[in-house]
């Protein structure tokens, strides 16, 4: 055995918390906040330094019925969220998330976040897609914004309150492995960034709030550290997965590079043209044009570009429409859209004033995930027990208030709402209980995880290879058109990459700040949740929001209105499903 | 098109002395530099040390000297900084101990940062409704809001990097000015044992570097100069009040 593979398998301490959090995004912080009522008490654990997390590029604003600039109740809001998610979403869920996120957005104005205001000094509040009033009347002004960094302000927020409540935290520091004994958790193993050494984290609460996932395909608007730490590894732990056919194609992705276009573009007023120059959601959303929900708006973008009504004509793939926002004039985007501007400046060399944005679908969003009830504990599947002291929150975890599709602005009230009911719930877990026991040999699957990405493989594949490959399978064949040809090909040749992945070696043996191995734990990470999503989507032969079979193009409420629930074993992969709570409205044909 | 990325290369663990290291690399015009990084990182060299993460500008991971400035790696196009076959001078931030090639200890950065009480103190009391504030108010303090801690300003800082290392440096008098500037925030007075010191805002002498590198064309040395003047104005009317 190496130096490095010596070192990289010390345990260097062993940390005591009573909660311990894992990912300082949105969901993270604000459980943090929550949780932290006693100094030392709670620890935050992130991969990245803090302020760095993902929640910080979320755009254009955050979903709550405040009423501020016309009529609005949280049950329209809820509502929407249900029809928006092809009626797969738990409906008291969507209640709470509706409900709450009036408060959570106050708590946060409080906070200090700096919401843009309306002229009588209110927190303003502009359009997003799928939102309206009066039970799909027609638009209505929810989302409350901060320009186009929302996402950017709330993380800055909850960071400062960190800063202020003095949260401990272990920035750079990675996920291993989750410590679950008889269904209880006892805390985390972690490797370090800075020594390479595995930590011990031991806690009477884990909260798992490690955002999306979205690297799993070649295009995707996500950071390069949405790699799904959290779900891959409570799945190889035994815990199942929920809804992960479900995965989000935001419509407007800046053309072959991905980068977010914020729907708030068209909240604004601004439109999609195709090659023609026609407004084509007129055909496909007569009523919310283009402010239908983002699910509608993908696949009638790549329907226009399959028939021949790109901006190129080709429907290859660097074919695209156009997002025109000219007519907004340069006061609205400089105002409302600085960054989108900017962003369009540096990687377009266009000003969205003067000139259409070149848009292509992006993969955005995962609605599935490690699935919770509404006070985030993990749940073991489908009767509703839970892990005793395991949490999620955020993206990685699955409430389910976003079913079969998310609306916009949605992503961020549920970080808000949904981690601040973990975190709460935490607080008063750790007060209850002991704790845990954990035994001497916590970290010893870590270490041999760990050990064999050194020395196990024959380093004739490389990482790269392997991730490149994922990444288009996943986007060739699990992609917002689905068959299930290409769908059983594609877990044939993920079922083969996983193999090929043991072939992967760590060349690189010294052990301070090595990204290497912390990278080939991320592309196993993507390749375990890439294969249950291909798995999954092949098992749902209905067309449902996000999934959409080209084999299988209706709705079937009969045979598949349930969730689904899969537990990984290696390549081997069990389903079940769970009961979708219907207790408020009843599922209707879902036009806009 | 191909470019040559020279690379200044040291690890204190195995590599202590720096050097620099050139790997020619195919790019599209329209990439990033980070692409063209990424590509060595993963294709060539796995040991060389870089961080990253949302790569569209806004997570702050990838700051680094670029051909001798601070710039984003993610939002840095190469057709912008390089014609075909031309070098490419890649260097860590400055004013921070090197981790390993292009990744800095940001620690002190950070610290510094804290120390301004860079969050809110309310005016006001928690209500269940949100505090008001006119729009002007809300723009008054919304230029310092764009920050994302990068450490671009504070590399460039000649201050910093000259006469006086403790300078809090430019993110930290920033961040402050957020609050500063904020109606709804009242902390000014706590946050003047950081600020008006010899190592606070009195510290920037104009040079403009920060304001010329921001990757968020945050206006950093006006910010400080209209800080300057605040606790100006806020020593003044306590005087009078004493």
């Amino acid at each position: 055995m190496s130096y490095a593979a010596l070192n990289t398998t010390t345990v260097a301490a062993v940390h005591e918390f009573d909660s311990v959090i894992i990912g300082a995004g949105g969901a993270g912080l604000y459980a943090a906040l929550e949780s932290s009522h006693a100094p030392g008490k709670t620890a935050v654990v992130s991969k990245l330094h803090a302020l760095r997390s993902h929640t910080g590029t979320a755009q254009g604003g955050i979903a709550a019925a405040l009423g501020n600039v016309e009529e609005d109740k949280p049950e329209w809001h809820a509502f929407d969220t249900i029809k928006g998610g092809d009626y797969l979403v738990d409906q008291n869920a969507a209640f709470i998330l509706a409900e709450e996120a009036v408060g959570a957005v106050y708590d946060l104005e409080n906070r200090g976040l700096p919401f843009n205001r309306t002229p009588d000094g209110r927190i303003d509040q502009r359009r997003f897609g799928g939102h309206t009033r009066n039970f799909g009347e027609a638009p209505v002004c929810r989302a409350c914004y901060s320009a186009d960094r929302t996402g950017h302000m709330i993380l800055q927020t909850l960071y400062q309150q960190c800063v202020k409540n003095d949260v401990a935290f272990f920035n750079e520091f990675q996920l291993v492995d989750v410590i679950l004994d008889n269904k209880k958790c006892g805390g985390v193993v972690v490797l370090e960034l800075a020594t390479g050494l595995l930590h011990v984290l031991r806690a009477k609460a884990v909260l798992v709030a490690t955002g999306g996932f979205g690297r799993m395909f070649g295009t995707t608007s996500n950071a390069h550290a949405n790699t799904g730490d959290g779900p891959a590894v409570l799945a190889r732990r035994g815990v199942p997965l929920e809804d992960m056919e479900f995965f989000q194609f935001h419509p407007t992705g800046i053309r072959s590079m991905g980068i977010l276009i914020t729907e708030a573009v068209r909240g604004e007023g601004g439109v999609l043209r195709n090659g023609k120059g026609e407004r084509f959601m007129e055909r496909y959303a007569p009523k919310l044009l283009d402010l239908a929900p983002r699910d509608m708006i993908a696949r009638a973008i790549v329907t226009e570009l399959r028939n021949g009504n790109g901006i190129l004509g080709t429907g290859g793939p660097d074919d695209f429409v156009n997002l025109d926002a000219t007519h907004l004039g340069k006061s609205v985007v400089d105002a409302k859209l600085p960054d989108i501007a900017d962003f369009c400046r540096t990687y377009l060399g266009v000003d969205p004033a003067v000139s259409p944005i070149p848009v292509q679908p992006t993969a955005h969003y995962a609605m599935g995930g490690i699935p919770t009830d509404v006070d985030g504990r993990v749940l073991t599947g489908a009767d509703n027990t839970v892990y005793e002291g395991l949490y999620a929150a955020g993206e990685c975890a699955c409430v389910s208030v976003h079913g079969a599709n998310r609306l916009g602005t949605n992503s961020l009230v549920d970080l808000v709402v949904f981690g601040r009911r973990a975190g709460k719930h935490m607080a008063d877990f750790v007060k209850r209980n002991d704790m845990p026991v954990i035994r001497a040999d916590v970290a010893d699957g870590a270490r041999a995880h760990l050990s064999k990405l050194y020395a196990g493989g024959s380093g004739k594949e490389s990482a790269a290879a392997v991730r490149d490959r994922m990444r288009s399978i996943m986007m060739d064949k699990v992609g917002i058109y689905r068959t299930g040809t290409l769908m059983e090909e594609a877990a044939a040749e993920l079922i083969a990459l996983r193999g090929l992945f043991s072939e992967v070696r760590v060349s690189d043996a010294s052990s301070k700040f090595n990204t290497e191995p912390l990278e080939a734990l991320e592309l196993e990470n993507l390749l375990d949740l890439s294969l249950v999503t291909a798995v999954c989507a092949l098992n749902r032969a209905e067309s449902r929001g996000g999934h959409a079979r080209e084999d299988y193009p209706d709705r079937d409420d009969a045979r598949f209105l349930e969730h689904t629930l899969a537990w990984l074993d290696g390549t081997k992969i069990t389903l079940g499903s769970k009961a979708v709570d219907r207790s408020h409205f009843a599922p209707k044909a879902r036009t806009y | 098109m191909k470019i040559i990325l020279r690379i200044r290369r040291s690890n204190p663990e195995n590599d202590p002395v720096p050097h620099y290291r050139e790997y020619p690399v195919d790019v599209e015009p329209t990439d990033r530099v980070l692409d063209a990084i990424l590509y060595v990182k993963q294709r060539v060299d796995a040991s060389l040390g870089v961080r990253k993460s949302c790569a569209h500008g806004i997570c702050g991971s990838d700051a680094m000297r670029i051909n001798g400035i601070e710039r984003l790696a993610c939002k840095t196009i190469v057709k912008d900084i390089a014609r075909d076959g031309d070098v490419v001078v890649l260097e860590p931030l400055r004013s921070m101990p090197v981790q390993r090639d292009l990744m800095v200890d940001q620690n002190a950065f950070f610290e510094k940062y804290r120390s301004v009480k860079p969050f809110f103190i309310p005016a006001a009391p928690p209500r269940p409704k949100e505090q008001l504030q006119m729009p002007q108010q809300r723009m008054r303090y919304d230029d310092p809001t764009k920050c994302i801690l990068c450490g671009a300003c504070y590399s460039s800082c000649p201050v910093v990097a000259g006469k006086n290392p403790q300078f809090i440096g430019p993110a930290a008098v920033l961040q402050a000015a957020r609050f500063v500037f904020d109606s709804r925030d009242i902390g000014i007075r706590g946050r003047l044992a950081e600020l008006d010191t010899p190592n606070g805002v009195w510290a920037c002498e104009n040079h403009f570097d920060c304001t010329k590198v921001c990757p968020r064309k945050i206006k950093v040395t006006k910010n400080i100069n209209e800080t300057k003047h605040a606790i100006t104005v806020h020593k003044e009317n306590d005087h009078q009040a004493v």
